[in-house]
């Protein structure tokens, strides 16, 4: 069974390294998306274990996601998780991630920072989680606590099936319309987010949410 | 009258810098002859403004210059929309590029 870690990263050459060496010895394949980056992440991915793919130019997490599945998928992966490179996932909590694909229980496994309290999560971020969760979940029809969250698992066959087209970071929304689309089975997890100084100021602005709704407007007129 | 003056010069240019495009191939003949029959139409308006009252009293709007406007502005707007589009588009196609350029090379790095 082979698992693989897809981890878009651009610049994050400060965490990259703590990040892949956190995972090496939980999964079989880590993937590193250099999207772009003017530092040495790419660099410091690889010295750290994992695989780098290099975009020439910056084209978004969601881009640098899609490039890392078919990657996976090349290779063979049988399950892949998708993880951010900025430190605020904990590698400890990947095998819940993993278990229910294992198992066959479900297509896909979503991370969510409401389902417990374990996570610290700034109140200017509560609201602007909340508000966007419930839109999602009204026009997708999915019954979710966490939209936007990146640590997910998919089975081989949804991570086949989902076809990222949102570059930016609409493609958190756009994957769940996929799972909607294509009927896959999921489960949401609960996963830790640790909010730093580091994660905040890489992390999503609360002024990010226009951009995604203009990037979901625009994909449908395309 | 200086306002007239004015905006037939514009087209003049405008027209002088169309058919400059069409010769370094940069445009269609099919593009060159829209864009003489829309500049034409601007300077018809422009010469004889109280023939264009004529069609925008069929077409229920007071001035033929107001009639203008609102086609002008539908115009605008639909030429902004398709440009939105095309960004979009091309947009998609830049990812294209770059990803296949980047699993390429990892390919013949593995290779």
């Amino acid at each position: 069974m082979i698992t693989s870690v897809v981890i878009p990263a651009y610049n994050e050459e400060r965490m990259i390294g703590e990040v892949v060496a956190g995972l090496k010895d939980k999964v079989s394949q880590i993937i590193v998306v250099n999207d772009g980056s003017t530092d040495l992440t790419a660099k410091m991915a690889k010295q750290a274990g994992a695989d780098v793919i290099s975009h020439s130019l910056n084209r978004g997490q969601g881009a640098a996601l899609q490039t890392g599945i078919i990657y996976a998928l090349n290779k063979g992966a049988d399950v892949i998780v998708t993880f951010d490179a900025d430190g605020q996932f904990l590698s400890a909590e990947i095998d819940q991630i993993i278990k229910p694909l294992l198992l066959g229980q479900v297509d896909v496994t979503l991370g969510s920072r409401f389902l417990d309290d374990r996570s610290d999560i700034p109140k200017e971020k509560l609201l602007i989680l909340k508000v966007a969760t419930w839109v999602t979940n009204l026009y997708t029809g999915l019954k979710l606590t966490d939209i936007h969250n990146g640590f997910r698992g998919l089975s081989r066959q949804a991570a086949a099936l989902i076809e990222i087209r949102q570059d930016g970071m609409a493609h958190a929304s756009e994957i769940l319309e996929q799972i909607r689309k294509h009927n896959l089975k999921y489960q949401e997890v609960p996963v830790t987010i640790k909010y730093t100084d580091y994660s905040r100021a890489k992390g999503q602005k609360v002024t990010n949410s226009f951009r995604i709704i203009k990037d979901l407007l625009l994909s449908r007129l395309g | 009258m200086i306002i007239k003056i004015l905006i037939i010069t514009f087209i003049l240019f405008v027209l002088w810098r169309t058919t400059l495009m069409y010769r370094k191939n940069d445009i269609t003949g099919r593009e060159l002859m829209i864009w003489i029959f829309f500049w034409c139409l601007v300077a018809g308006a422009t010469l004889l403004p109280q023939k264009t009252d004529i069609i925008a009293s069929w077409l229920g709007v007071g001035r033929g210059a107001d009639l203008f406007v609102y086609l002008s502005i539908i115009v605008l707007f639909f030429l902004a929309f398709r440009i939105i589009v095309k960004l979009e588009k091309i947009n998609r196609d830049v990812t294209k590029v770059v990803r296949h350029n980047a699993l390429n090379a990892k390919k013949n790095q593995e290779s």
